[in-house]
């Protein structure tokens, strides 16, 4: 048969390589900064811009989106090229996807330290963004599909199954996510309100893990380690059963990060279940990988590439092992809302995603320009560093975890809480925060290595910008496939909705009756729609990304009833358009915080939280004390919240303002008396009044008047 | 209180049922497929990301 002859495009490759360095370092560099701030409250410069609650999720996107989007584009862009024997379906759609990719990540750059957020965890881009995400997502989309459809090669392997399997999934998770509604251009509020939200919120967070951290990755361990270690796959058998099972059951385990919240029990019990068997097939991969390996040990001495991608699988490993055991109830009432949880990801992060990409990238530029490593030194001492990093990051964050959650549940012989101050329990992980960021510093310090030696290995070498190939064009006898699934494979569109499908099931099961819930939960008379002034304090809140310290949901628990107040209820969140729960208790649970101190204590507090909580590790808040309520923008958020479901009554906008002054006017009388001077537009008096409210629904005289229970 | 949820949707008990049913017949035909099918199928698939269809093969920067 005639040969044709063509080209694999490596310039598209190379330009996703570049951006995954740079926004590699940025992003382990803002992550740096977060962790000094965790130490020393210095570190937030004193400027809004700089705050840990606005970069806290700048550090979560950067690594996330930049550093791990842009080398997934990299690594399936030049795999998918050579794994279907044919160039990009379309050059331009490829530079659309970068171009397009690199313009969000700028959007976010610049957004999110502004304070434009929706608070959502790794969906805090506002909506204008939110739709250029899905527009590119699309094109990568149509790129992949269209590549794979002129195809010269009759059957997909399993990596760019997993390709498929992530393009469906994250286009359906933003999608549903983000449904929100506009208020301004760059403000909007979730759709969904308090638990509903809350489950949508954790379906997608849990499954961004799952098919942009995971499924792409797997992906590329199933070409990049064979590649690298020159020998196929384990079991290629295994590989099949591993990807079905894995995005089938993945989808359903999202609810282990609401265990003890207000979530219908069941919703809880079907996430641990899910949870625990996914330990099958993640294990079914970890191992398939390391397998691959047999016989060919020896190398892994010698070769730098292999011992990343050893480290990385093993990190894979433990990270989905320590997954499930999180997700069991007794192990996540010690685990949730501490530090374990972020030595958790950080195994994933650092070990699994970090050291894949960085046995990659060592691997793809002396290939792609044709030379060797300039020098297997610095790699070497990249590896070493990376992985003394890792440890240095997780052994102190899951001792920090376990002996901060030991003093929150500790109680004394006559039956009181030990550490009632929860500023006791901060103080005491400070040291072991000092040693998490020595961690991070040492991780960092290994990819500047990296980006020289890869910057000296690309001068070094010349830039093969076109690889020229040949293979023979498909026909349809070639290779006949054995049975269903090999007809599967050379189907790509029947096998994208039969994967569509797979992880439709779970969304959809544990999604429909929450969807019902709306109409079902125990509603609480007392619970009232937030005034205007508490709607724009809700919104500081949110704008200064208190929800990335501080949690809104009190467990069920005796400790937790001992320290905050009455534990929450599902009732209670029903106008919390989105919701605000939490991850992560750096600093207290603030539910039940309303009527706690008085106003004049918040008003310190927030401009000087070591001045009234001697050694906080808060950051101050001067800018709330000059900053005005923007009044223009409230009549808009009160319609918007109304379409939404929020029952203000018809015209409320017009007198809202009014409404606003008559409270705003209460808190400075307040506050007067305290002896505190403060105009009643200034937005620590919103931020006040919110405060002030929070879970006090329920402790109004009558609470008891609980509708359905 | 979860129960009356579920209750209020007609017919609940059959969807898990269904979906159950298709699950675990889609594994079963899966696992059969897997262990029966043809080996020289299976050696051509594992083999794909080693045989490269690039001409001038580059040198493999990392060894030594």
């Amino acid at each position: 048969m005639e040969l044709e002859k063509f080209s694999y495009d490596n310039k598209i490759v190379k330009a996703f390589i570049i951006a995954t360095v740079v926004f590699g370092l940025v992003g382990m560099l803002v992550g740096l900064t977060i962790a000094l701030q965790l130490v020393w409250p210095i570190f937030n410069f004193d400027l809004q811009y700089t705050t840990f609650g606005r970069i806290r999720p700048l550090h979560t996107n950067a690594i996330i989106f930049a550093f791990v989007g842009n080398a997934m584009f990299a690594g399936v862009y030049y795999s998918m090229q050579r794994l279907l024997k044919t160039r990009m379906f379309n050059d331009t759609l490829s530079w659309i996807n970068f171009w397009g990719w690199q313009t969000i990540i700028l959007a976010a750059a610049i957004t999110l330290p502004l304070g434009m957020t929706t608070s959502k965890e790794y969906a805090e881009l506002e909506w204008p963004i939110d739709i250029a995400i899905t527009l590119i997502w699309v094109v990568f989309g149509i790129n992949m599909i269209g590549t794979i459809l002129k195809r010269r090669e009759q059957h997909m392997y399993v990596a760019i199954w997993f390709y498929i399997a992530t393009f469906v999934t994250v286009a359906v998770l933003h999608v549903v996510n983000s449904f929100e509604m506009p208020v301004t251009l760059f403000k909007s509020y979730s759709f969904y309100a308090g638990v509903q939200d809350a489950l949508v919120q954790w379906w997608y967070g849990h499954n961004a893990v799952a098919f942009f951290l995971t499924t792409p990755f797997l992906g590329l361990m199933y070409y990049y380690l064979p590649k690298a270690a020159n020998r196929p796959v384990y079991s290629y058998r295994l590989s099949i059963i591993h990807f079905w099972s894995l995005i089938f059951i993945y989808i359903w385990a999202g609810p282990h990060h609401l265990l003890y919240s207000t979530l219908p029990d069941w919703a809880q019990s079907l996430g641990v279940v899910f949870s625990i068997m996914l330990i099958a097939p993640s294990w079914g991969g970890m191992l398939n990988g390391l397998l691959t390996l047999r016989g060919a040990w020896d190398r892994v001495r010698e070769d730098v590439v292999l011992k990343f991608f050893v480290v990385a699988v093993t990190a894979y490993g433990m990270a989905t092992l320590e997954g499930p055991l999180l997700s069991l109830k007794n192990i996540n009432a010690i685990a949730h809302f501490t530090d374990w949880i972020v030595a958790h990801v950080h195994v994933g992060g650092l070990g699994w995603n970090g050291f894949m990409i960085f046995g990659m990238l060592y691997w793809l530029v002396p290939k792609m320009w044709d030379t060797k490593i300039y020098s297997n030194k610095l790699a070497n001492l990249h590896f070493w560093l990376g992985t003394l990093g890792i440890i240095f990051y997780a052994l102190p964050m899951y001792i920090s975890g376990v002996v901060q959650s030991l003093m929150w549940k500790e109680f004394n012989a006559e039956g009181f809480l030990v550490y009632k101050n929860f500023l006791e329990t901060t103080v005491q992980i400070l040291p072991l925060h000092m040693l998490r960021a020595t961690g991070g510093a040492l991780y960092l310090t290994g990819a500047i290595i990296m980006t020289y030696n890869l910057i000296k290995t690309a001068y070094a070498g010349k830039f093969i910008a076109n690889e020229d190939a040949e293979a023979a064009p498909l026909t349809t006898a070639a290779h006949g496939g054995t049975g269903w699934h090999a007809v599967l494979e050379r189907k790509p569109l029947v096998f994208t909705t039969l994967a569509l499908v797979a992880i439709l099931i779970g969304g959809a099961i544990e999604m429909v009756p929450t969807f019902l819930i709306k109409s079902n939960v125990p509603t609480i008379a007392s619970v009232k729609p937030y005034t205007p002034l508490e709607l724009h304090g809700r919104d500081i809140y949110i704008r200064e990304g208190c929800v990335n310290c501080h949690s809104q949901l009190v467990r069920p628990f005796r400790s937790e009833t001992e320290r905050y107040g009455e534990y929450s209820k599902s009732g209670e969140y029903v106008y919390d358009h989105p919701f605000l729960w939490g991850s992560k208790r750096t600093g207290p649970d603030l539910q039940r915080i309303g009527g706690k101190y008085n106003d004049s204590w918040h008003y310190y507090h927030m401009y000087d939280p070591g001045s009234v909580s001697a050694g906080s590790i808060m950051p101050s808040y001067p800018w709330l004390f000059e900053q005005v309520i923007d009044k223009d923008g409230t009549a808009g958020k009160i319609s918007a919240l109304r379409t939404i479901g929020v029952p203000y009554a018809e015209g409320f906008e017009e007198v809202a303002n009014a409404d606003m002054d008559k409270q705003a006017a209460r808190i400075v009388e307040n506050l007067q008396l305290e002896g505190i001077e403060v105009v009643p537009d200034a937005e620590i008096i919103a931020l006040i009044a919110y405060l002030q409210r929070l879970g006090t629904d329920i402790k109004v005289k009558d609470a008891g008047v609980v509708a359905n229970q | 209180m979860y129960k009356n949820i579920l209750q209020s949707i007609d017919n609940i008990a059959i969807w898990p049922l269904i979906s159950f049913v298709i699950f675990f017949l889609f594994f079963l035909i899966l696992l059969w497929w897997t262990f029966t099918v043809n080996k020289k199928f299976i050696d051509h698939m594992s083999n794909m990301p080693i045989e490269e269809a690039t001409l001038n093969p580059t040198t493999t920067g990392h060894e030594k």
